[in-house]
């Protein structure tokens, strides 16, 4: 093919190689972190790494055991989405369904807005409002706990459970709604035993994409938990998450440190994590889009 | 047992309380960070580089290093997004390869930025030998951008209708030509709000940049794309953290967290108006 004379033939490859690159992309992230990561195999057991609580990396015997940082992610995120689901639905039912139009439209920027400020914007309201709020309302001397980070993280996630809810209700057919009614049923009859159970593979979806976003969320967990590597016995403990543990720590973890390799394993964790929340979410998106 | 009607009222308010309680959120949020910010905020905050332990001075160096970033993060992101965005929605055939490509895609939206973050750290500045700098920072802020990017570009130039394409084909305007000068033009608002939305979202995070090019100080402008720099996400998380003095560095932490707000906000709004208008306008 003489690619300089056929702007077409040119235009085709160049459209082409963009788009598999973006498989390429994903495949070396992973790559990356994983070739990286394994390395800490060396120096800790992989049974020791994931089940292991005692995370030294720079005591004179360096531990590198990651079970309580897993445990810290997974109580923060449970707890951000137990607060922020409820939330979100009641917005994402009440602005489809219940209200009128143009409170709808009104509304629409405040999730949108929120959903825009910087996650470092959330921490630091985090930090100087939440903290020490949560320290004089409880009477605990410090207010960097898993319940701030929950509180927070709860915000966070708000707008990506809602927006993703919102769509899922909105594209039930109407006439599922005009059927309902015509038999008699109330408006909540209606949402709650048809409109609800049809959108719930979207919900779903919502939910996943929010658990997602949560267990990755870097910065207003940083900011706020106090990133003690312990397991936390109530929510006014402290707690460390993965995502802060790569943050606070690989500036100072050497090149090729079993520290510096420790962290990229968390990172390829947490890589599979989201990868697995995702294709989980692709699925129930394919098998949901029954009405297009 | 409640009656029907009183049922649903309970449960509508119940939502309605949802609602209220999420605006109020987010207005507590904005109040609080415009009421202790806006005094700081003055030209001489905006145009001068941090003084005195970052206590006194402005925000310039970190400013114009975000500004910095997020142009080359869309150097670096716009002509790859704008391309796949032309595949998926003019050339793709179902099968197989697309639907891989939009799960990577979509895999790609997912991730955590401190992933991105990590991924710039090994490959950009350790593999490739660039060190913490504007380059490698640019890039990984690139990379996280370009899904969001596609996906506005993709929908710009799939709400074209089919007769534009239909005729310019039957004019005998080969594909590509078709699309350079029959659809091009008209996803142009749709990409530029892609862009819009990339620039804010590169410049706001934080977690990319951490180990790709943010610097805590620096008393000179970056003078090459070699350079580290300093970023406003990152001064503001560094100065509530990290600072000797967390007190005396307060009112320049509510300044940076008000400017950093209100340059993300001022972006996403230009591109919510900038969709509706062209919306408005070409209605086929």
């Amino acid at each position: 093919m003489k690619i300089g004379k056929d702007p077409d033939g040119l235009a085709e490859l160049l459209v082409k190689i963009s788009a598999y690159s973006m498989i390429l992309v994903v495949f070396f992230i992973f790559f990356f972190l994983f070739f990286e990561g394994i390395k800490i195999f060396n120096f800790e057991s992989v049974q020791h790494f994931f089940l292991g609580q005692s995370w030294q990396p720079t005591s004179s015997n360096p531990r590198f055991e990651i079970a309580s940082i897993i445990i810290g992610s997974l109580f923060v995120t449970a707890g951000a989405l137990l607060l922020s689901v409820p939330v979100a639905l009641g917005c994402a039912i009440y602005l489809s369904e219940v209200a009128p139009p143009s409170l709808s439209e009104l509304l629409k920027p405040v999730i949108e807005i929120l959903a825009g400020i910087p996650s470092v914007v959330i921490g630091f309201f985090g930090l100087t409002v939440v903290v020490p709020a949560v320290a004089s309302i409880f009477g605990i001397p410090s207010g960097l706990t898993l319940l701030s980070g929950i509180l927070v993280l709860a915000i966070m996630v708000l707008p990506t459970i809602e927006t993703i809810s919102e769509d899922a209700l909105r594209s039930v057919p109407r006439s599922y709604r005009e059927a309902s009614a015509a038999l008699g049923a109330t408006d909540w009859e209606t949402i709650h035993k048809v409109v609800l159970p049809a959108a719930m593979p979207g919900i779903t979806v919502a939910i996943l994409l929010g658990f997602g976003r949560a267990i990755g969320e870097t910065m207003v967990v940083l900011m706020v938990t106090g990133n003690a590597a312990i397991i936390p016995t109530s929510v006014f403990d402290p707690i460390r998450t993965m995502t802060a543990t790569i943050a606070a720590e690989m500036g100072e973890a050497p090149f090729g440190s079993p520290h510096y390799f420790a962290l990229f394993m968390i990172a390829a964790t947490l890589f599979v994590i989201s990868f697995m929340v995702n294709s989980a979410a692709n699925l129930l998106i394919k098998r949901g889009s029954r009405y297009a | 047992m409640l009656d029907r009607r009183t049922t649903q009222a309970v449960v509508f308010s119940s939502f309605l309380l949802c609602v209220a309680l999420v605006v109020a959120i987010l207005f507590f949020v904005l109040f609080d960070i415009i009421s202790k910010g806006i005094a700081m905020v003055s030209w001489e905050f905006l145009t001068q580089p941090p003084r005195n332990n970052m206590r006194e001075g402005g925000i310039l160096t970190p400013m114009v290093g975000t500004i910095l970033l997020s142009i080359g993060a869309m150097i670096a992101a716009l002509p790859v997004g704008v391309l796949t965005a032309i595949y998926l929605s003019e050339y793709a055939r179902e099968g197989r390869a697309l639907s891989l490509v939009n799960s990577a895609i979509s895999n790609l939206a997912g991730l955590p930025s401190i992933v991105f973050g990590l991924f710039g750290l090994a490959v950009f500045v350790n593999l490739f030998g660039f060190g913490p700098s504007l380059l490698a920072g640019s890039l990984t802020l690139g990379l996280m951008s370009l899904p969001v990017i596609i996906k506005t570009s993709q929908e710009a130039f799939a709400s074209i209708p089919f007769s534009f394409r239909e005729a310019s084909l039957a004019l005998g305007a080969t594909k590509w030509q078709t699309i350079r000068h029959h659809l091009l033009p008209y996803a142009m608002p749709g990409i530029l709000t892609g862009l819009i939305l990339g620039v804010s979202r590169a410049a706001g995070e934080t977690a990319p940049i951490l180990f790709t090019v943010a610097a805590y100080f620096l008393a000179t402008m970056p003078s090459s794309v070699f350079d580290q720099s300093m970023a406003l996400p990152y001064h503001l998380y560094i100065l509530s953290t990290q600072s000797f003095n967390l007190r005396a560095t307060q009112n320049v932490q509510y300044g940076t967290a008000l400017v950093l707000l209100s340059v993300v906000l001022a972006l996403n709004s230009a591109a919510i108006i900038i969709r509706a208008y062209f919306r408005r306008k070409y209605r086929w």
